[in-house]
């Protein structure tokens, strides 16, 4: 399959690590210059982005988080001047005030070109009709994708998220041939086309492109079995760069993170001490070519792990696990750290379970209680209560051998849980911690 | 092919750069851009071990040049232009070319094979074929920059350090140089590292491009990205200056 830029794409990594140094040194050099921000961190904890002489160095720097993006709202971060800025983007702000990024002329043709690889990687070509049902707006995540499809000369329907039966007409009419959107709404489709009667084998599509919400290996399969398409993982975060952070192959065994315009971490996200290749842990990221927004060793939250072995597909650059949940949605119940993702594996491997759920955490004392709401579909809806039993109990049985803390499941109306377009809410913590 | 890491450059007690690192591939045009004294001189002076970098790492071709003088690092396959020509004025132009080839005359290379790149040399650069018996210090500025460039070439580099070749030229004249300098890519896969004043036109013709600043690299990009940054363009380009210092 056809790598869209394998200069960068396949360096080997002796190459790489040269690039790497010199943007690293040229963007710390611009960002201590121009960001207030970066020159207080740094003279504070006491080093002189002169010091920093190789890419071990890096690891004396100090983090950068999300709260930093908040004290320095709404230009603060920024390394130019807003004249020479030509589009600001918002997080999603799920929690307090949104954060404001920017990009300069050469941002956003460098940002199409990140996304262009991974599309590409993924077998979309300038042949393909990209259906976009990610939201507009302040997001980054429909741009990202909408610039990554010109580049490459498909033809793209900006439909934004949404309005779902729409979607479908539009997908049967237009003959779009890839679907970009999240994960669960792809779902939503999958299930909305199954109510309409609609055969998904009578549609055009061929590649999904899912991205701004983890999701596990059972729901790649539950989409590719439902909309017969071959479902791709893609990362990023407005923070950095929005999507094109790191994007999967046709192997699909990992995201190749572009480590030309990146730098990735894994940390202990107690600690913040960088673990040895190959750990779990938190994702860490510094930008390497960003002008308008560079960002030095930013906390992404995200827990995953990077595997350096080589891919089959040619490129060198690094591969990024799916992401296993949030450093910050990690719940530790009952002392143990739980990852929502963990339970959706769960759930997935349990035979005719609806992706649709919801982990509530209570506590009753001194106790952490930890619910899992399943929506029931006619499969698993049995007539007999035994049978309904037998379910619940199998899947309590699974979460505590895999977890290590059990779990109460309880079984719920068809489409009783709220929907969400954008990302789901899957954990309600009613716990006052 | 050449490959900095950290080099730390001083005049006396000016730090003139700091841990510069950079970069430049086989068969690759990349220039190098600042203000005066940002540190683009001195580079070139440090690869040529004109001015050795204190610390610092230089591999060309995997070897590491440090502690090499300037003659072994033209063996390598470094040659330097240096800034304001430096032909040899009471010289002959073809006297000059062989000059060039100095370090070749130890080697087993016959003087036939020589003269035949002084030919070749003249076939280059056409206009200074007419010239060939006259004194260097008689030619015009281009067709010393012209001859300056010949006598360089003359030690059969693989990488070319250009500085400044286009000073104080009418710009019909920096066309012809810039002409010259993207066809020795094209046709022999020479490498070069070029430092201009003239951004604008180093850029047209370069791969990437590092801007320099204070004897530090601030960016390293794509040409034509940097022809497009909006700090470039002001700092070095001179584009945009009246709207930019009117408001």
């Amino acid at each position: 399959m056809k790598i869209w830029d394998p200069l960068y794409e396949c360096m080997l990594r002796e190459d790489l690590e040269q690039l790497q140094l010199e943007r690293l040194q040229a963007t710390l050099n611009r960002a201590y210059k121009s960001v207030a921000c970066y020159k207080k961190k740094f003279d504070q904890a006491g080093i002189n982005p002169e010091e920093i002489r190789s890419l071990d160095d890096l690891a004396q720097l100090p983090f950068t988080t999300k709260e930093d993006l908040r004290l320095n709202y709404p230009y603060g971060m920024f390394a130019v001047p807003l004249r020479e800025v030509v589009r600001i983007h918002s997080s999603s702000g799920t929690t307090g005030k949104p954060t404001v990024v920017g990009y300069t002329k050469n941002d956003i043709h460098t940002w199409s070109n990140l996304v262009a690889r991974f599309m590409t990687a993924a077998g979309v070509t300038h042949d393909d009709v990209v259906q976009i049902a990610f939201g507009y707006g302040m997001f980054t995540g429909a741009f990202g994708l909408h610039y990554g499809s010109e580049t490459i000369g498909a033809s793209v329907i900006p439909m934004g998220a949404g309005n779902t039966e729409k979607q479908i007409m539009i997908m049967q009419d237009y003959k779009s041939t890839v679907l970009v959107s999240t994960p669960s709404y792809a779902i939503t489709i999958a299930s909305r086309m199954e109510q309409l009667g609609i055969d998904p084998k009578s549609l055009s599509l061929k590649v999904g492109l899912f991205g701004a919400e983890p999701w596990s290996e059972g729901m790649r399969k539950e989409i590719e079995s439902r909309l017969f398409i071959s479902a791709t993982d893609n990362y990023g975060l407005s923070e950095i760069i929005g999507p094109g952070v790191a994007g999967e192959c046709e192997f699909k065994c990992g995201m190749h993170l572009s480590e030309d315009a990146f730098i990735a971490e894994i940390i202990d996200p107690d600690t913040g001490t960088v673990l040895p290749r190959g750990s779990i842990g938190e994702l860490v990221l510094t930008t390497l070519t960003k002008e308008a927004f560079p960002m030095i060793r930013y906390r992404t939250r995200d827990i995953t792990s990077l595997d350096y072995e080589k891919c089959a597909c040619g490129r060198t650059m690094v591969r990024m696990k799916k992401t296993m949940g949030r450093s910050d949605d990690m719940l530790i119940i009952k002392g143990v750290n739980v990852f929502p993702s963990q339970i959706e594996e769960i759930l997935f491997a349990v035979e005719g379970c609806e992706p649709h759920y919801q982990i509530v955490v209570e506590r009753e004392g001194e106790m952490d209680i930890l619910e899992v709401h399943i929506e029931v579909t006619e499969n698993i809806f049995f007539d007999e209560m035994k049978k309904q039993k037998g379910f619940v109990e199998l899947v309590e049985k699974k979460i505590h051998s895999a977890l290590g803390v059990g779990a109460s499941v309880k079984l719920v109306e068809p489409a009783s849980l709220p929907r969400h377009e954008g990302k789901a809410v899957r954990v309600i913590d009613n716990r006052k911690l | 092919m050449l490959k900095i890491k950290n080099i730390n450059t001083y005049y006396g007690q000016v730090h003139a750069l700091k841990n510069v690192s950079l970069h430049v591939n086989a068969g690759e045009i990349v220039s190098l851009i600042g203000a005066n004294g940002a540190g683009k001189t001195t580079i070139l002076n440090s690869l040529s071990a004109i001015t050795p970098p204190r610390d610092g790492e230089v591999l060309f071709e995997g070897v590491s040049l440090g502690n090499l003088s300037p003659d072994r690092i033209v063996e390598m396959g470094i040659s330097q232009v240096p800034e304001g020509r430096q032909v040899f004025k009471d010289f002959s132009v073809a006297d000059n070319l062989e000059l060039g080839a100095y370090l070749r005359f130890r080697g087993r290379e016959g003087r036939a094979v020589i003269k035949n790149d002084i030919e070749d040399m003249f076939t280059l650069f056409p206009q200074l074929a007419t010239r060939r018996k006259q004194m260097a210090g008689t030619l015009s500025g281009g067709e010393q920059q012209m001859l300056a460039i010949g006598r360089a070439l003359m030690a059969k580099p693989k990488l070319l350090l250009l500085d400044e070749p286009s000073m104080g030229l009418a710009p019909l004249v920096v066309q012809e140089i810039f002409r010259v300098i993207t066809a020795l890519r094209e046709e022999r896969g020479t490498s070069v590292l070029l430092v201009e004043q003239n951004a604008k036109a180093a850029l047209k013709i370069a791969d990437r491009g590092y801007v320099l600043e204070t004897g530090k690299v601030i960016l390293e990009e794509k040409a034509s990205e940097l022809l497009e940054n909006k700090d470039v363009q002001r700092a070095y380009l001179g584009r945009e200056k009246k709207e930019i210092w009117e408001r």
